[in-house]
């Protein structure tokens, strides 16, 4: 539903980061339904991601809106007797089409988890280049491989806090800064679209509190989808909410319109605590 | 403090706790009276041969000198042979069970391939010295030997009887494939679903994945089954001396017959008239105790690791 609405700033911050000409939509969903055998988890969702912005999906849990995310890069399938039916357009081209391959869609849109997945047995540079690395035509150098991990460190953050020991295990790391390294990670591909599964529900207020910068300074360049249980942090950090309910989309807004005059009044009960 | 009726509810506490104890603790008694019944025997043909118990060659009963280090050696050969062989076998077998097998395929070759832990090792040791060691003679050792042009190389020179390490390896090889193929199978399973997303989620192939995620956070599990792998192969008694030729002698070839401290023991405690002789082969089993028994408690700590891990 309402995907084509102009573009109103959600908060002021937000404006300042957001190119002025109205985005377009770099991840359109067109009629989706997601199962798990007979399970319907997302029924017939429509909705546009608009490139460059931070939009927040929000709901009770068994909502569907992990199910949802995971469609769009096609992970939802990686699970016995899960199955799509509808559209997932990146660039206009459908990404479930025949002959696309999901390893292709998966290298150009990122994702990070709920709890941080370094590969125990890595170094923090092997963990933030190993995404790279399986992406690369031909082995990268040494040298490449070092600026790559410090691009991709230095963008998610943490970068001052890991350089002088690239080579220690990924698990010398605090559970926030193995989330960010899971974050760099992702956008040492280059991924234009990045995907973000509840990624700070294991972790600590500071922790947090440097996610959610995080996404905030990634805005412009990288289109990003958070899923999150918080409001406040769909608050905090998105241009425009949606709102799912038992597998609907309910509405899609601004996000400052979103918390302040819903349209639907499900949204409202939710937003105002009176269930979820 | 306590109620008559709580009192009561804690001496059966009490009783069951001292039973359980017991029962866990007549284990562990049994092992440390085992071993120390075993060093207390073999003491004294440790006393008179010192470490030349475990570095000469000489085995001669009729005079009593005892070296154990044909035995030593050809253990120790033998179980890395097999392992050299069964571990990438058992590795694949248990990727393909965990990770792209049908479910309705899954089930039976993993029953099968555990089977091959339940026959008896004598009858593997029929096998093969009725098929395995001819075939070896007739084709795998002309072929090395010959069609390879190894034969003058030091692992396969030498003339080809048949019986021999090779086929001791050979042989332990398919009895240790199910212990290591088991556990790797187990552990393989226990990497979490999220390792696996994650590396799925970076545009990782199926492949990759397994390689780059699953097997590197199984690691040290798969290296506890390949431990375990190596007890049981250090250990195995029957078909080894079966098919290995039974002699006191170090070659560097695999074509040449050897002997096991399992074999050695097997072979001669019926025949050890003399004091010296049985304490010997009592000096033998201490050995092979102590090696087995470090081997397994690495095996041990390795799986725990990952499972610690898996928790985490």
């Amino acid at each position: 539903m309402a995907t084509t609405e102009p573009q109103v700033r959600a908060t002021d911050a937000a404006a300042t980061a957001v190119a002025a000409p109205a985005p377009t939509a770099l991840v359109s969903v067109r009629a989706l339904d997601a199962f798990f055998g007979p399970t319907r988890a997302v029924r017939d969702v429509s909705l546009d991601f608009l490139e460059g912005q931070v939009t927040a999906i929000i709901g009770p849990s068994g909502c569907g809106k992990s199910t949802l995310l995971r469609c769009l890069n096609r992970m939802h399938e990686t699970v016995v007797t899960a199955r799509v039916e509808g559209e997932v357009r990146l660039d206009g081209k459908d990404i479930y089409d025949r002959g696309v391959n999901p390893i292709e869609v998966r290298r150009r849109i990122g994702m990070v988890f709920q709890r941080p997945t370094p590969v125990p047995t890595m170094s923090i540079r092997d963990n933030v280049t190993a995404g790279f690395r399986a992406a690369g035509s031909g082995a990268p150098s040494r040298t490449e491989q070092h600026e790559i991990a410090e691009w991709a460190l230095r963008r998610a953050a943490l970068w001052d806090e890991v350089k002088d020991r690239l080579n220690d295990s990924a698990m010398a790391l605090s559970g926030g800064q193995q989330q960010r390294l899971c974050i760099a990670r992702a956008l040492a591909t280059r991924p234009r679209v990045l995907l973000l599964d509840e990624p700070t529900a294991s972790l600590d207020p500071l922790s947090t509190q440097k996610i959610e910068e995080l996404v905030y300074e990634l805005r412009g360049d990288v289109t990003v989808v958070i899923v999150t249980h918080n409001m406040q942090q769909a608050a905090r950090v998105s241009d425009r909410t949606a709102f799912m309910l038992m597998g609907d989309l309910v509405e899609v807004a601004p996000t400052s319109r979103m918390f302040t005059s819903p349209a639907d009044e499900r949204t409202e009960a939710y937003i105002t605590g009176r269930f979820g | 403090m306590a109620s008559t009726q709580l009192h009561g509810a804690s001496v059966g506490d009490r009783i069951y706790r001292f039973t359980t104890t017991a029962f866990a603790l007549s284990i562990p008694l049994l092992l440390v009276l085992l071993a120390i019944e075993v060093v207390v025997a073999a003491w004294p043909a440790l006393k008179a041969f010192h470490l030349g118990f475990l570095t000469s060659s000489e085995w001669d009963a009729v005079n009593g000198v005892f070296g154990a280090a044909p035995a030593i050696y050809g253990t120790l050969v033998s179980s890395l042979l097999a392992l050299l062989i069964a571990t990438p076998l058992a590795i694949g077998v248990a990727i393909f069970l965990s990770e792209f097998a049908p479910p309705w395929l899954r089930q039976p070759v993993a029953f099968l391939v555990d089977l091959l832990a339940a026959i008896p090792s004598v009858v593997y040791g029929l096998w093969g010295i009725f098929v395995l060691v001819p075939f070896l003679r007739e084709h795998v050792m002309p072929f090395l030997a010959d069609r390879l042009h190894l034969g003058d190389t030091p692992l396969f020179s030498g003339p080809a009887y048949g019986p021999s390490m090779l086929a001791a390896g050979l042989i332990l090889a398919i009895m240790v494939l199910p212990y290591i193929s088991s556990v790797t199978r187990e552990v393989l399973m226990a990497v979490p679903r999220s390792q696996r997303e994650a590396a799925l989620a970076l545009g990782a192939t199926r492949w990759e994945m397994i390689w780059g995620a699953v097997l590197p956070y199984a690691s040290s599990g798969v290296m506890g089954g390949v431990i375990l792998g190596l007890g049981r192969a250090l250990g195995e008694t029957m078909a080894v001396t079966m098919v290995i030729g039974n002699r006191h002698e170090i070659s560097s070839s695999l074509f040449a017959p050897g002997y096991t401290m399992a074999s050695v023991i097997a072979n001669e405690f019926s025949e050890a008239t003399n004091d010296m002789h049985l304490s010997a082969l009592m000096a033998v089993g201490a050995v092979l105790l102590a090696i087995t028994l470090v081997v397994n408690i690495i095996a041990r700590w390795l799986v725990w690791r990952v499972e610690r891990r898996g928790q985490a």
